[in-house]
């Protein structure tokens, strides 16, 4: 099996498991006053402490959530109902991921105004655009760190400052591929995942700087300093922590070594005719190789290679539950018909120089059939010729 | 998503390409909306002699083209003209939902392909009482579906 869909799902380190093991058997509630609680109440404390030391921040500045997508919920619109009476307007960037995309609407339909801030083709924020949409009543800008479809790095120094009011950015990409300082990043609020650093799915964690309010979305007994209601995932959140704690100390070496990987991969594929890079040619993910085959279409890229044990991503529109192309792929002005030719390479821990060679020997017969079938690929050649 | 089927005709499509000399071709769909195909036939005493596709598209459009191609060899205009989207996916164990429309283009491009046999022959006739005058009467290559589920 050659994994390099790791954007979509990743495995969970084996050290994260044996961690979360000891603690699956462990009957304390977190909210019990008596040993079993307190000790339970230990080991959340213990992930907190491991999770803040990852991004720079103090440990009473994470709530832990179910994942990145209820994180952004409860940025975007726990931090919107709080703050209501500062304005009504809040700004997201063009290529945000689904989950901020719908609570912007979500917010729209209960009385927000909500404005998309622009990329240009290779998906950087185009701050002058930024700055002009916002307004007096403005209260929250969230942008994305980096875009796990197309890999491109926001310069969230460079967008804090234009943005006065409260900055939420989404780190499930980033974290763990490049540096995530919420202090240097000067963010007032950043969602991370788990399972991207290779902890287990179902948790996640939203940074709130400290003075910052927002709103809980999920009620409950007041847990997590009564913003996040529900008996804590424990097992899950000590996964976080663990995995929090390896990706501290190897987050570096890492990267450098799926870049090297990744750069293979990419010369390999441009060797390919009609094949383009999308995204930032050079501030990008370090594992992120996002590309498009001209005259196929990406769904069919996907099970021809899965046919070879490949696994990879696609933004076509033939993969997608309405039928629609990727936004992040509209946004950074792909016509229809090259975003379907879209495939997204991604990397992680366990992937080697092995399978990136793999990938290479395989695909240029994968895209050469596919193309001897398409009509536009055959039109093409005959009026080349 | 798909049934086994559907994934033996990706992988093995049959009658696969173009037939330089064809009596009748028939293109339908839109590279915009991801899916577009061709077909050519072959036809000797009103009968489908030989069949080739093209196609543009999902692992669906493939798989479909490939079937339709299957299920209208050796058949006559007349039978050929009542294969439909819902034969064709029928014959292959069934289609996802969101699929059934913009990938299952085949049965499409094949009325079309006989209907541009009868154009170039000048059966008027055949085309009127087959219902076809209308769609023989339109460019192929401008043809487009719109793309919605």
């Amino acid at each position: 099996m050659v994994y390099l869909d790791y954007v979509a799902g990743c495995p969970v380190d084996r050290r994260v498991i044996d961690e979360m093991l000891k603690y699956f058997e462990h009957p304390g509630n977190p909210s019990s006053v008596h040993s079993k609680g307190f000790e339970a109440r230990k080991i959340i404390d213990d992930a907190r402490s491991k999770v803040a030391e990852l991004i720079n921040a103090s440990p009473s500045e994470i709530v832990f959530t179910s994942g990145a997508t209820e994180s952004n919920n409860l940025a975007i619109i726990g931090y919107a109902m709080r703050n209501k009476r500062k304005g009504n307007h809040i700004v997201v960037s063009a290529i945000e991921h689904i989950s901020v995309i719908n609570s912007a609407k979500f917010l729209q339909k209960n009385g927000f105004d909500v404005s998309y801030a622009p990329v240009d083709r290779h998906g950087k924020l185009k701050i002058d655009e930024l700055e002009k949409l916002i307004k007096k009543d403005t209260i929250l800008v969230s942008i994305q760190h980096a875009n796990p479809e197309i890999g491109t790095i926001q310069n969230i120094q460079e967008i804090r400052e234009v943005v006065e009011c409260a900055l939420h950015v989404d780190a499930t990409a980033s974290l763990g591929k490049i540096e995530v300082d919420v202090e240097k990043m000067g963010v007032d609020l950043l969602t991370i995942s788990s399972n991207d650093i290779y902890g287990p799915r179902g948790v996640g964690g939203l940074y709130i700087r400290s003075g910052v309010r927002v709103n809980p979305i999920i009620i409950g007994g007041g847990q997590e300093n009564g913003l996040r209601g529900g008996t804590e995932n424990v097992a899950g959140i000590a996964g976080f922590g663990k995995a929090s704690e390896i990706t501290k100390r190897e987050w570096k070496d890492e990267s450098e070594r799926m870049e090297k990987l990744r750069d293979r991969l990419l010369n390999g594929l441009l060797k390919i005719e009609e094949t383009y890079l999308n995204g930032h040619p050079t501030e990008r993910l370090p594992n992120n190789a996002s590309v498009r085959f001209s005259y196929i279409e990406g769904e069919s890229i996907l099970l021809s290679m899965d046919m070879e044990n490949i696994q990879a991503s696609t933004g076509s529109a033939c993969t997608s539950k309405t039928l629609q192309p990727s936004h992040v792929l509209m946004a950074i002005g792909l016509k229809h018909e090259e975003a379907h030719g879209s495939v997204v390479f991604s990397l992680g821990r366990w992937s080697s120089q092995q399978d990136i060679d793999y990938v290479l020997e395989k695909l240029p017969p994968i895209v050469e059939r596919l193309r001897m079938m398409s009509p536009l690929y055959v039109k093409k050649k005959k009026g080349g010729e | 998503m798909y049934s086994e089927k559907v994934f033996e005709h990706f992988r093995n499509p049959r009658n696969v390409g173009v037939i330089e000399d064809a009596d009748g071709v028939g293109t339908v769909g839109n590279p915009v909306c991801g899916d577009l195909m061709t077909m050519y036939i072959k036809v000797k005493d009103d009968r489908i002699e030989d069949i080739k596709f093209q196609t543009f598209g999902c692992g669906a459009a493939i798989a479909t083209s490939s079937m339709a191609t299957e299920l209208a060899k050796g058949k006559t205009l007349e039978e050929a003209l009542k294969i439909t989207k819902q034969t064709v996916a029928d014959a292959l164990g069934g289609l996802p939902p969101q699929k059934m429309h913009c990938s299952n283009l085949a049965s499409d491009a094949l009325k079309r392909a006989i209907a541009d046999y009868l154009k170039k022959r000048g059966r008027e006739e055949d085309l009127k009482r087959l219902g076809l005058d209308k769609l023989a009467e339109e460019e192929h290559e401008e043809h487009g579906e719109v793309c919605e589920a």
